[in-house]
């Protein structure tokens, strides 16, 4: 994402086929073979490894910080000035819940009830979006309440639109602000690299501090993890309106402010759109994450069930989760094609529209007033839908647990031994110097100069941490993921890709394992591998193979057909079409896919030390848990910001120098 | 060209407006029923008052929060208010005033020290036993104790490492430690006791309870860490280990542990603010106390019945007035 030159690029790869260096693959495995001969004499020495329980001086001092800041909460202006902001947030949500789903007192119902809301949410989204997406927002809506979280669903909503609004309201200007500077570009990077690679879990306790829990709390946790993409998409639109465009209309000699609202804006809308749409996304993912600190919503109940190891009811609840992020999805997507068809279209059909507008808009006020004065309209129906939903889910899972476990034990006992064990001895029994050269070597090899020094910086950077053996451990766990990640990847991209009837039939499963909170299938797959490094790696696969998939899938699509007939007509069988022609010409979307993957999979790492993990993970989860352990938490968030930035500089280097750009 | 676009915030708008004009006259049928279904409480919910009580995230936890929340809301007409947190953030929630009560406290030397009057802030303060022992251990499945009684010695564990061997335990017998809130001392205990075992974190309670169910489904091999009052003991009867009886200072200091774990006096904590405040949910907090088989008949409505947490707590304060009215301010 950021914006490399690519003329430069252009210079150094030049001079290096002047220079005729041997493929980089051989470098690589050159480097490997020099990395596991050292490794085989020096194999358990200086591995810097860290008790499970231990803690280092470091950590103590970062646990301090937080006992000063609780000491001096009655002084700090800080943090008084955010007790203000979290009041307010509190009593503005607290107004919107008695609003819609808690009682108002002395009503015992909220002043507008299910049917007046479901109205008003269809009406809307007509308004914006059209009328199919009116029909598929009432059914979403209806969904809700008849799987039995309407409340819920409503109080996710309220924390989702509210701290998407905030979102916006800081976002849009540091896009802009981004777009039309280098120097706040290169300031703001690194900032929003953090924000989307820190486990929430790390700075959720902190945040309590300042925003004490419930919504307030969420609120906070959810803005800061869905700020990022939309100043980094919209940031991205605005600087890719072609040159030409500004050249044209600077020369009529507007002022920048004119340019900024008449040309920059409105020609990157679309962009920007996509921007709010995966804060959106971002912002909903975080729904399970809030409830640790009383966030109220869906998460609360998929919890719950957790403690219980209810299967069945945290799958219902996570249900209305997939249900809303497919609605809030498709919404603000077709919002922002009808924007643009509408500019286009001009004043054909405006007049008809606006009076289906102003009827609906008048049926909708009518159902309000029936919600607030009849019982049945106020209170959602109570039904058996989610319970008997739930008992066939968990029926269905036990069966699969009851009945596989032989067979999934043997394959986790066979990755881990073949692939996962050899893997985790090499980078974290050798020596921290050995693996840390050795690694330094390979951004080299693949990153160039710059991946390299990147790669240095944060390699220093976890060293500094005192987690160098944790984060080797997390860093095996992430690679032997990411490569199981496009396995699955190539194989169904490819089917989709081909047969658009696949593609039909998978997009819908895709977006449910995306959205659907992991801790629904933590207990499966712990009752299926135990509490095990695999199913860390399982978890992280069924959370990252979907956009690795969709990726891959684009990827191949956008090959040019007639290349491909081209290669059918010279009498290449299907598998030679794949693979000369397909997936070399899909570079692109690959090695996009293997960067996504990497970071999917790494933003499960505390996921995977709630089920058996360890390392990281568990280090994050215990700062979260334990006072005492706080600041192992905080570095360990830290280590995983670091393997983060490295993974990602490393492959977006290699994807320009193959030839294949990531945005 | 661009009218309907520009049109339709101003239709929301003056939509909202409605909405609120509609909201602000009100009235209608709900509003009458609405004031008869206090059950003439209101008087009294004036005299209670707020009571924001921690919901840890476990069942045995829910169920004792639950059956003082209800009860509290039923009889005194208090406003509860739920709130699930980890530990650490509910000790936060009584210097910030988010939180009035703990409800069952396994014992946490360090906050503490940062919240009781003695060496901190002095928001919180300790409200006495809640009548729950907490018995932390070494457990094995049930099968396994069948089979192999001499396991539930110490002594014998290390002639069976081998078979609690698995792909995460690097060769010697795998001990399964728990979640990180739980003051574990395993990986201690091991190393003085000489025992040929290493400690995988299971890193959650969900992901221990989801191993020791496997374990006896599958008659595997497996030791690790539980303890109770806890629900799953009801569903799957986990064997406890024999370990060196826990003397006072065996414990210390942590690293020479050498023994068993102390069995523990759940306590109730409360915000010092409101123990204060003279609310009559204060003397009930005070005098709530019940025993591991109350809390597991209720957990286990919780868990195995799967009835919503208000509901079961009602329904045990039902069926046991005797000791819901000791609990009652005189």
């Amino acid at each position: 994402m950021t914006a490399t030159t690519v003329r430069d690029h252009a210079r150094i790869d030049g001079l290096g086929s002047l220079v005729r260096r041997p493929p980089a693959w051989l470098l690589g495995a050159a480097v490997l073979a020099v990395w596991i001969a050292a490794w085989a004499g020096l194999r358990g020495t200086d591995t810097l490894t860290l008790p499970g329980l231990g803690r280092t001086g470091l950590h103590d001092w970062f646990t301090g910080l937080k006992a000063d800041l609780i000491d001096s909460r009655d002084s700090n202006v800080l943090m008084r000035a955010t007790g203000v902001l979290a009041d307010l947030v509190a009593s503005i949500g607290g107004w919107l819940q008695e609003l819609v789903v808690q009682p108002a007192f002395p009503r015992p119902v909220p002043q507008i009830g299910w049917l007046g809301v479901v109205a008003v949410a269809a009406w809307l989204s007509y308004a914006a979006a059209g009328w199919r997406i009116a029909v598929l927002v009432t059914g979403s809506f209806l969904a809700f309440g008849y799987l039995g979280y309407w409340e819920d669903s409503l109080d996710t909503l309220i924390v989702t639109f509210f701290a998407v609004g905030i979102a916006l309201l800081v976002g849009l200007p540091l896009a802009v602000w981004m777009a039309t500077s280098k120097t706040v570009t290169t300031l703001l990077t690194p900032v929003l690299d953090v924000l989307q690679t820190v486990p929430a879990f790390i700075y959720l306790l902190p945040l309590t501090l300042f925003f004490g829990i419930g919504l307030p709390a969420a609120v906070a946790a959810t803005f800061l993890y869905a700020l990022a993409p939309v100043v980094r998409i919209a940031a991205h639109g605005i600087r890719s309106v072609a040159t030409t465009t500004i050249e044209a209309t600077d020369s009529l000699g507007q002022t920048g402010r004119q340019r900024l609202q008449r040309v920059q804006l409105p020609m990157a809308k679309k962009t920007i759109i996509v921007g709010i749409n995966q804060t959106v996304m971002a912002a909903l993912s975080m729904a399970t994450i809030a409830a640790f600190v009383d966030g109220p919503g869906l998460g609360q109940p998929v919890l719950r069930a957790l403690s219980a190891q209810q299967v069945g009811t945290a799958f219902v609840a996570g249900l209305c989760i997939v249900v809303m992020a497919v609605m809030l999805d498709r919404t603000t997507t077709a919002a922002s094609e009808r924007a643009e068809l509408v500019a286009r279209a001009g004043g054909r059909d405006v007049r008809r529209h606006r009076i289906v507008l102003a009827a609906g808009g008048a049926v909708a006020l009518v159902l309000v007033y029936l919600s607030r004065t009849y019982l049945w309209a106020a209170e959602f129906p109570e039904t058996d839908l989610g319970g008997s939903l739930a008992a066939g889910v968990q029926s269905g899972a036990d069966w699969v647990t009851s009945t596989f476990d032989v067979l999934t034990s043997g394959v986790k006992n066979q990755v881990t031994a073949l692939l996962l064990n050899p893997l985790q001895d090499l980078l974290a029994n050798s020596p921290w110097w050995l693996a840390g050269a050795a690694l330094a070597a390979l951004a080299l090899v693949f990153g160039g100069v710059r991946g390299c020094l990147t790669a240095v910086a944060c390699l220093a950077g976890i060293y500094l941490t005192d987690l160098w053996n944790d984060s080797m451990v997390t860093l095996t766990m992430v690679l032997v993921a990411t490569l199981l990640v496009m396995l699955i990847a190539v194989v169904l991209g490819v089917w989709m890709a081909r047969r658009q009837r696949v593609d039909t039939a998978l997009r819908p499963v895709l977006d449910a394992g995306q959205t659907m909170p992991p801790f629904v299938y933590l207990i499966p797959a712990l009752l299926l591998f135990g509490p095990t490094r695999f199913t860390a790696i399982v978890a992280a696969v069924i959370y990252a193979a979907p956009i690795a998939i969709k990726l891959v899938a684009d990827g191949v699509k956008g090959v040019s057909p007639t290349t491909v007939e081209a290669a059918t007509a010279a009498g290449s069988t299907p598998w030679q079409v794949i693979t000369r022609v397909q997936l070399p010409m899909a570079r692109g979307g690959l090695v996009l896919a293997a960067n996504q993957g990497l970071l999917y999979v790494l933003s499960m790492t505390v996921i995977g030390g709630l089920v058996g993990a360890g390392a990281l993970g568990y280090d994050s989860v215990l700062g979260f848990s334990q006072g005492e352990f706080f600041g192992k938490g905080i570095a360990a968030g830290a280590a995983i910001v670091f393997l983060g930035i490295m993974l990602d500089r490393v492959t977006r280097r290699a994807a320009e120098r193959t030839g294949a750009g990531i945005r | 060209m661009k009218q309907p676009t520009k049109r339709v915030p101003a239709l929301a708008a003056a939509a909202v407006g409605a909405l609120l004009v509609l909201s602000a006259c009100g009235g209608g049928d709900i509003e009458q029923s609405g004031s008869g279904s206090g059950d003439g409480g209101d008087d009294q919910a004036a005299e209670c008052g707020d009571l924001s009580m921690a919901v840890n995230p476990w069942v045995g936890y829910q169920a004792s929060a639950y059956v003082v929340g209800e009860l509290v809301a039923s009889e005194l007409g208090c406003k509860v208010q739920y709130r699930d947190l980890k530990e650490e953030v509910s000790w936060a929630g009584f210097s910030s005033g988010d939180v009035d009560v703990v409800i069952e406290d396994w014992g946490h030397p360090d906050l503490e020290k940062q919240y009781f009057a003695k060496n901190g802030d002095g928001s919180a303060e300790d409200f006495g036993p809640n009548g729950n022992e907490g018995v932390i251990g070494w457990y094995v499945p049930p099968w396994l104790a069948d089979e192999q009684p001499e396991i539930t010695d110490w002594k014998n564990l290390n002639k069976f490492a081998q078979e609690f061997a698995t792909s995460e335990s690097g060769g010697q017998g795998q001990f399964l430690g728990s979640d990180p809130s739980y003051v574990q001392f395993d990986e201690a205990i091991i190393k003085n006791l000489d025992l040929d075992f290493k400690v995988v974190f299971s890193g959650s309670e969900a992901a221990s309870i989801s191993a020791f169910k496997k374990a006896e489904q599958n008659k595997e091999w497996l030791i690790g860490y539980f303890y109770e009052p806890q629900w799953f003991m009801s569903e799957v009867p986990l064997v406890k280990v024999d370990l060196p009886p826990y003397e006072p200072g065996c414990q210390e200091p942590a690293s020479a542990t050498d023994c068993d774990y102390p069995v523990t006096e759940l306590k109730k904590i409360v915000s010092t603010k409101w123990a204060e405040s003279g609310s009559p949910a204060v003397d009930v907090v005070q005098n709530f106390k019940w025993t591991n088989e109350d809390q597991n008949t209720v957990a286990a409505m919780i868990s195995s019945d799967g009835m919503a947490p208000e509901d079961a707590a009602m329904q045990w304060i039902e069926d046991n007035p005797d000791t819901v009215e000791a609990w009652m301010p005189s």
